[in-house]
């Protein structure tokens, strides 16, 4: 368990736009009726997505549109780790540094993030551009060391491979998301030892 | 070694295409009106019949389970809830059945669903797999489009399927904690009893399944219960999907069949351990939660659920963490700890409290900053906690500890003594 606040300093209001808001209201009918908080993860995500972080108002507001407590919200938006109670940076890093990535080096990776972002995790870098932390498990365990950049994964990294890739990030490039060695997916590295058939 | 042709995810990797059109080539919703034109008893019969174990780790007959939900629909709908809450660390086999091979997933969803007379299915994927989700509702659509599921479908069981998600708490694999995550709610386990096939989704029947358990589904009622069952040993049949991770030489997941010998799962297709066989330490064989294995066991253990239970661990999710004798076994057990104090729902005293305290004095531990009476502390916090909890959360913080414990007291000793007397020297 871990102790997560809203943050101190918080915005005035929160609206979701038109488009956002009809994704929220397509949600609510994916459930039984009167089932509607069933809609509070993917509100707040989406909510997320449009502010970069779940803000005070959007907690309330979220209340409001799916007839819940804002309490019932709060405990939601403050027990599931996604949700950033601050300010991240216009990329956020999550990087997995549990066993399986920590055996195949995941400390470089936390090692390039705190030299090229920021010292501290969690903590916007100096031209607002990234943010990382450690993640737990992100299951991706064969293709660790792995992080996740906003949507994407990046998969098979060194120290190396992860400052090319804010780098290019810093450039407004989009680098190759996925495995970062010669490997499609999760087969084997080096070549497939099943599945081999001449594809029909 | 298990043929190709008896492989279920034959587009594990994604070398083709994901879509309706190829996954049809591959077999997928072929003859599905036919299995449904069977009858409910024929398919569960199948399924019982065919030895299947639940997936997702515990391992439960899935055809028993489905029988489980009431024979007669009465003022309460059914539900089935597919598990892709996949978060076991050393676990991704869901993963690539999601965004590869989504309608084998799809097609179960609608066969399971007519087999306990559901007629609504959720499938929950885990938060972080936004691609997968994505993936996978691309299917979805796709089978809406075609009319293979939805009102009025061509297999003549009206279906809705929605793709759900997630925020990132590995407690809500727990599936009583992912149906309270599905209503809107913080993942709390609950009390069992009531069970999900009674009280589960929104107070209705319910039968959560794991992603693969309802993805081989279809290919078993297609070749048959004797196809399936012929594969693997008696009580642990069929094909599974392996997770290889850790210090071999060419990580990766595979389908394979189970009992296989862990060497010959790692040796064939994992190229092997890295710096040979003579180069192992341990490896935990099926996901976090399960006690690591020395390299002894790992010598001759087969990789099923009874073959692994008889050694003191389990073939939980099938994933396969390999660590050579360069590992700091210790480290990379407290690096565990932490995993499970994070996750830690804090519902149970016993899980809240005990995560942290055991995290504690794991990283005393890798120091050997401790008294060797200590460890006999450690080992008996652990039995405090397991099974005295809600859920399995706590057991799953205990056992990677009573593994080392099990087989590293040594390590832990003389940590401990080297670190008394470098302080002994440095005074």
């Amino acid at each position: 368990m871990s102790v997560r606040r809203l943050h101190e300093i918080q915005p005035e209001s929160f609206a979701f736009s038109e488009a956002n808001l009809a994704r929220v209201q397509e949600w609510m009918a994916k459930f039984p009726e009167g089932r509607q908080r069933s809609a509070v993860i993917a509100a707040l995500w989406i909510g997320q997505e449009q502010e970069g972080w779940v803000t005070k108002p959007m907690v309330e507001e979220v209340g409001r549109l799916l007839d819940m407590p804002y309490i019932r919200v709060l405990e939601v938006a403050t027990f599931y780790t996604m949700f950033y109670l601050a300010p991240v940076g216009k990329h956020h890093l999550q990087v997995c540094t549990t066993t399986p990535c920590w055996l195949r080096g995941s400390d470089e990776v936390v090692k390039a993030c705190k030299k090229h972002i920021h010292d501290k995790p969690h903590t916007v870098s100096a031209d607002g551009q990234f943010s990382w932390e450690e993640m737990e498990c992100l299951g991706a365990c064969v293709n660790a060391p792995m992080m996740l950049i906003d949507k994407d994964p990046y998969e098979d990294l060194t120290g190396d491979k992860v400052v090319e890739i804010i780098e290019a990030l810093r450039r407004g490039e989009s680098p190759k998301t996925g495995s970062q060695i010669d490997r499609h997916t999760s087969e084997p590295v080096g070549g497939r030892t099943t599945l081999t058939k001449e594809e029909a | 070694m298990l043929s190709d042709s008896d492989r279920i995810f034959t587009n594990l990797y994604g070398f083709e295409s994901a879509g309706l059109e190829a996954a049809k080539k591959r077999g997928n919703w072929d003859g599905t009106k036919a299995i449904l034109e069977r009858g409910v008893d024929s398919i569960i019969d199948t399924m019982k019949k065919s030895g299947l174990r639940g997936r997702g780790g515990a391992g439960f007959p899935t055809g028993l389970k489905w029988s489980f939900m009431p024979k007669e629909v009465k003022e309460r709908p059914h539900y089935l809830v597919v598990n892709a809450d996949e978060s076991e660390p050393g676990t991704c086999k869901d993963r690539d059945i999601l965004r590869h091979d989504p309608h084998t997933l799809v097609e179960g969803c609608l066969i399971a669903s007519f087999a306990m007379r559901a007629h609504v299915a959720y499938i929950y994927v885990r938060g972080e797999f936004i691609r997968e989700r994505e993936a996978l509702q691309r299917a979805v659509d796709e089978a809406y489009a075609a009319k293979l599921i939805g009102k009025d479908n061509i297999h003549g069981w009206d279906f809705d399927l929605y793709v759900h998600h997630g925020a990132g708490a590995y407690i809500c694999g727990e599936e009583t904690a992912l149906l309270e995550s599905l209503e809107g709610k913080k993942g709390q386990p609950r009390l069992k009893p009531p069970f999900p096939a009674n009280m589960g989704l929104y107070g209705c029947p319910t039968t959560v399944n794991n992603v693969e358990s309802i993805a081989v589904a279809p290919t078993i009622l297609r070749r048959g219960a004797e196809w399936f069952a012929g594969i693997g040993r008696p009580n642990n049949t069929g094909t599974k999907v392996f997770c290889i991770s850790g210090h071999v030489n060419r990580p990766c997941n595979v389908e394979e069949a189970m009992g296989i010998p862990l060497k010959e799962l790692i040796e064939k297709h994992a190229g092997g351990v890295r710096g040979g066989w003579d180069n192992l330490l341990a490896i935990i064989p099926g996901g976090a939660s399960v006690p690591l294995l020395p390299k002894s066991i790992c010598d001759t253990v087969l990789m099923d659920f009874d073959s692994l239970k008889n050694v003191q661990s389990g073939l939980g999710t099938a994933a396969v963490i390999v660590m050579d004798k360069s590992t700091d076994v210790v480290k990379a057990i407290q690096r565990l700890s932490y995993f499970y104090k994070h996750e830690s729902c804090g519902q149970c005293t016993p899980c809240r409290e005990g995560t942290g305290w055991m995290w504690r004095v794991m990283t005393r531990m890798v120091k050997g900053n401790a008294k060797p009476e200590e460890i006999d502390l450690l080992l008996d916090v652990t039995k405090q906690v397991e099974g005295h909890t809600i859920c399995a959360l706590g057991d799953a913080a205990a056992w990677p500890i009573q593994g080392l414990i099990r087989h590293f007291r040594p390590e832990l000793e003389r940590r401990i003594a080297e670190y008394h007397a470098m302080a002994r020297a440095a005074e």
